[in-house]
C-alpha cells in the first residue's frame, strides 16, 4: 500500500510545524525520517495516522484519502507513538488482547495471534505484570506488539528504539527490515547508523520542509562535491613531496597531517580526482606510496551542514 | 457496535482492577442503607411502605459519586497520551464516547441492582406501590445517565481530572438544586423555563410513577448535549 504525500501543511497557531511537505513512499520500501528536535518528523506522522488533521494538503493510502475513508486506512496501519502511551495499570497480555479486539481480529486467532506477539517481541516472562511494572525497554516491546498484531501493511514508527538493549535493538532493526521487504515502513530516529542501516531512502527534514530525500549514498554525494585524499608517502623529503604534490593539475589544496609521518591531506578541484596522478607521481620519483585513503562524507556531516543555520 | 463493547469492558475491567469500583459500591451501599433506615423507620409508622427516602438518598449520593468515576475517562487518556493510540486504531470518535459513557452506566446500574433487597425487606413491611418503584429506579437510572454524560465533557476539557471532578460538580449543582432554587423565588416565563431546566422537578415527577415524555426528552438531551460536546472536544484536539 503507497503512502502519497501532496503539499502537507500543518499549522499550531502561526508556527508552521510542517511546511508544504510532499512525498511518496511506495509499498517495500523503509524511509527513514531524520531531523534536529522540532523538526516536524512527529507532526508528520501524526498526520499520516489521521491523529491530526492537516491544515492543508492531501494524505492518501493507495486510493484511499485520508479525509473520506479514515475508518478503512486506520486498519491498515500499525503505530508506535513517540513516548510509547500505554495503559500503565493494565497487564500485558489484557492489553494486547484489547488492541487485537479493536483491530478486528476473529476470536479464534487472537490467542494465537498474542502468543506470536510475545514470542516475536520477546515477552514471554513479563507477560502476565501490569505494563506500569515493566522496564523502559519491555514497555516499548509492549509498543511494537500493539502495532504489529494485525499484521498491518503500513508501519509507521516513532523512534522505534529508543530504551532498548543493544541486543533488541539489533533485533528490531533486523525485524524492521524483514517486515519492510513486503510493507510500507516510516520510521523516524535520531541515530543516524540506525536509519542508515534499516532504511531504503533516507528524508531529512529542517523546520517543516524536506532538505533532502534519497538514499544514504546519494545524499553523501549531495554535498561531497570535492574529492578529499588521505595519503603517506615514504622515502622521500617532505617539502620535495609538497611541492610536487602542489604541482599537479587536479589538486587544489595540500596540507600537512604530520610531518613526521609524511602524511597529507589533498583536496582536488570540482568533479576531479587526482588518484592516478599522485600514484604516476610517485612511480616517477621512486617515492613509496604507503596509504592512500578517500575521505568518506559521513551522514552525519551531510545532516549537520543541511540543518543548522 | 462492537467496538462500542470493547472500549466498555476495558473501562470496567478498569474501574474493577483498581478498586474504583469496589469503593463505589460499598460506599454506595453503605450510604443509602444507613440513611434509608435512618430516616426512612417511619415505615413502621406509615402503613404504606414505601422506598422514597431511598431514592431522594441515592439521588444525592449518586450526584457526588458520578463524578468521580467519569473524571478520569478522558482526561487520563489525554495526560497519558494513550488517547493518541486510541483514536488511530480503527473506532471513530462516537464508538468511543459511546463505550466510555456505557462503561460508567453499567457499573451504575448494577449498583442499583444491589439495592434491590432494600425494596424485598421494605416491600415485606407493607403494601408497596410497585409501579412506583420500578419508576423511581427508572429516574435514578436516567438521572446518572444525564450526569454521566456532564462529568465525561467535563474530563475531556483537559487532562487534569481534579478540573474534570470539580467542574462537572459546578456544572451538576445548577441542574441538581439552584435552577430549581432560582425558579421558586421567580415567577412568569423565566421562573417555568428554569423549572423546566430543574433535574429534580423532573427526577420527582418520574419517581411518582408518572412517566411523562416531558421528562423523559429532558433528560435524553442532556445526554446527548453533552455527549455531542465531549465528541466536540475530541475532534478539537486533532485540529
Ligand atoms: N500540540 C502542539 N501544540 C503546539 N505546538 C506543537 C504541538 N505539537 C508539536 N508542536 C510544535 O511543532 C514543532 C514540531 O514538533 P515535532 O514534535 O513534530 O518535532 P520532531 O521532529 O518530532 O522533534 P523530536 O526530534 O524532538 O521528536 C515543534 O516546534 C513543536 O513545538
Ligand atoms: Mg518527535
Amino acid at each position: 500500500m503507497d503512502i502519497i504525500v501532496e503539499n502537507l501543511t500543518k499549522k499550531f497557531g502561526t508556527q508552521r510545524a510542517v511546511d508544504n511537505v510532499s512525498f511518496k513512499v511506495k509499498t517495500g520500501e523503509v524511509l527513514g525520517f531524520l531531523g534536529p528536535n522540532g523538526a516536524g518528523k512527529t507532526t508528520t506522522m501524526r498526520a499520516i495516522t489521521t491523529f491530526l488533521t492537516p491544515n492543508e494538503g492531501t494524505i492518501k493510502f493507495g486510493n484511499l484519502s485520508i479525509y473520506d475513508h479514515p475508518d478503512e486506512i486506520k486498519k491498515h496501519i500499525g503505530y508506535l507513538p513517540e513516548n510509547n502511551p500505554l495503559y500503565q495499570d493494565m497487564p500485558v497480555i489484557d492489553y494486547l488482547r484489547f488492541c487485537a479486539r479493536l483491530q478486528g481480529i476473529k476470536k479464534s486467532k487472537i490467542k494465537s495471534k498474542i502468543l506470536k506477539m510475545v514470542d516475536l517481541c520477546g515477552l514471554e516472562g513479563e507477560k502476565h505484570k501490569k505494563i506500569g511494572e515493566l522496564s523502559k525497554g519491555y514497555q516499548q516491546r509492549v509498543g511494537l506488539a500493539q502495532a504489529l498484531i494485525h499484521d498491518p501493511e503500513v508501519l509507521i514508527f516513532d523512534e522505534p528504539t529508543a530504551g532498548l538493549d543493544p541486543n533488541q535493538i539489533v533485533e528490531i532493526r533486523k525485524l524492521i527490515k524483514k517486515i519492510g521487504k513486503e510493507k510500507t515502513v516510516i520510521l523516524s530516529s535520531h541515530i543516524l547508523a540506525e536509519v542508515e542501516a534499516t532504511c531504503d531512502r533516507i528524508m531529512i527534514i529542517n523546520k517543516g520542509k524536506i532538505v533532502a530525500d534519497g538514499t544514504s549514498d546519494e545524499l553523501r554525494k549531495h554535498t561531497q562535491g570535492k574529492e578529499i585524499l588521505k595519503i603517506t608517502i615514504e622515502d622521500g623529503e617532505k617539502n620535495e613531496i609538497f611541492k610536487a604534490l602542489q604541482k599537479i593539475n587536479s589538486v587544489e589544496v595540500v596540507d600537512f597531517i604530520d610531518k613526521n609521518l609524511n602524511s597529507f591531506e589533498i583536496q582536488s578541484k570540482p568533479e576531479m580526482s587526482s588518484k592516478k596522478a599522485i600514484f604516476k607521481m610517485c612511480i616517477e620519483k621512486a617515492w613509496t606510496l604507503t596509504e592512500l585513503t578517500p575521505f568518506e562524507t559521513k551522514l552525519e556531516d551531510v545532516f549537520r551542514e543541511l540543518t543548522m543555520n | 457496535m462492537k467496538q462500542i463493547w470493547i472500549i466498555s469492558r476495558r473501562e470496567l475491567q478498569s474501574f474493577f482492577n483498581s478498586l474504583m469500583a469496589y469503593i463505589i459500591l460499598v460506599t454506595f451501599l453503605g450510604f443509602s442503607g444507613f440513611f434509608t433506615w435512618l430516616f426512612g423507620s417511619d415505615v413502621f409508622f406509615v402503613k404504606q411502605a414505601s422506598l422514597q427516602s431511598f431514592f431522594g438518598i441515592a439521588y444525592w449520593t449518586l450526584f457526588f459519586f458520578i463524578p468521580a468515576l467519569t473524571m478520569r475517562l478522558f482526561a487520563e487518556e489525554n495526560r497519558s497520551g494513550t488517547i493518541e493510540l486510541l483514536v488511530t486504531k480503527p473506532i471513530n470518535d462516537w464508538q468511543l464516547v459511546l463505550g466510555k459513557f456505557l462503561s460508567t452506566l453499567l457499573l451504575i446500574i448494577i449498583a442499583l441492582v444491589l439495592t434491590l433487597p432494600y425494596y424485598i425487606t421494605v416491600a415485606n413491611l407493607g403494601p408497596v406501590d410497585h409501579g412506583a418503584v420500578w419508576s423511581g429506579y427508572l429516574g435514578l437510572i436516567l438521572m446518572s445517565a444525564a450526569y454521566i454524560s456532564i462529568g465525561i465533557f467535563t474530563s475531556s476539557i483537559s487532562n487534569n481530572q481534579i478540573v474534570g471532578y470539580m467542574l462537572a460538580l459546578f456544572i451538576g449543582i445548577f441542574f441538581q438544586i439552584i435552577f430549581g432554587l432560582l425558579a421558586g423565588n421567580l415567577s412568569g416565563f423565566i421562573g417555568s423555563i428554569l423549572d423546566y431546566l430543574s433535574l429534580s422537578t423532573h427526577f420527582e415527577s418520574i419517581s411518582r410513577g408518572v412517566i411523562d415524555t416531558k421528562d423523559l426528552i429532558y433528560f435524553l438531551s442532556i445526554i446527548f448535549i453533552g455527549l455531542v460536546l465531549t465528541e466536540g472536544n475530541l475532534a478539537k484536539k486533532r485540529i
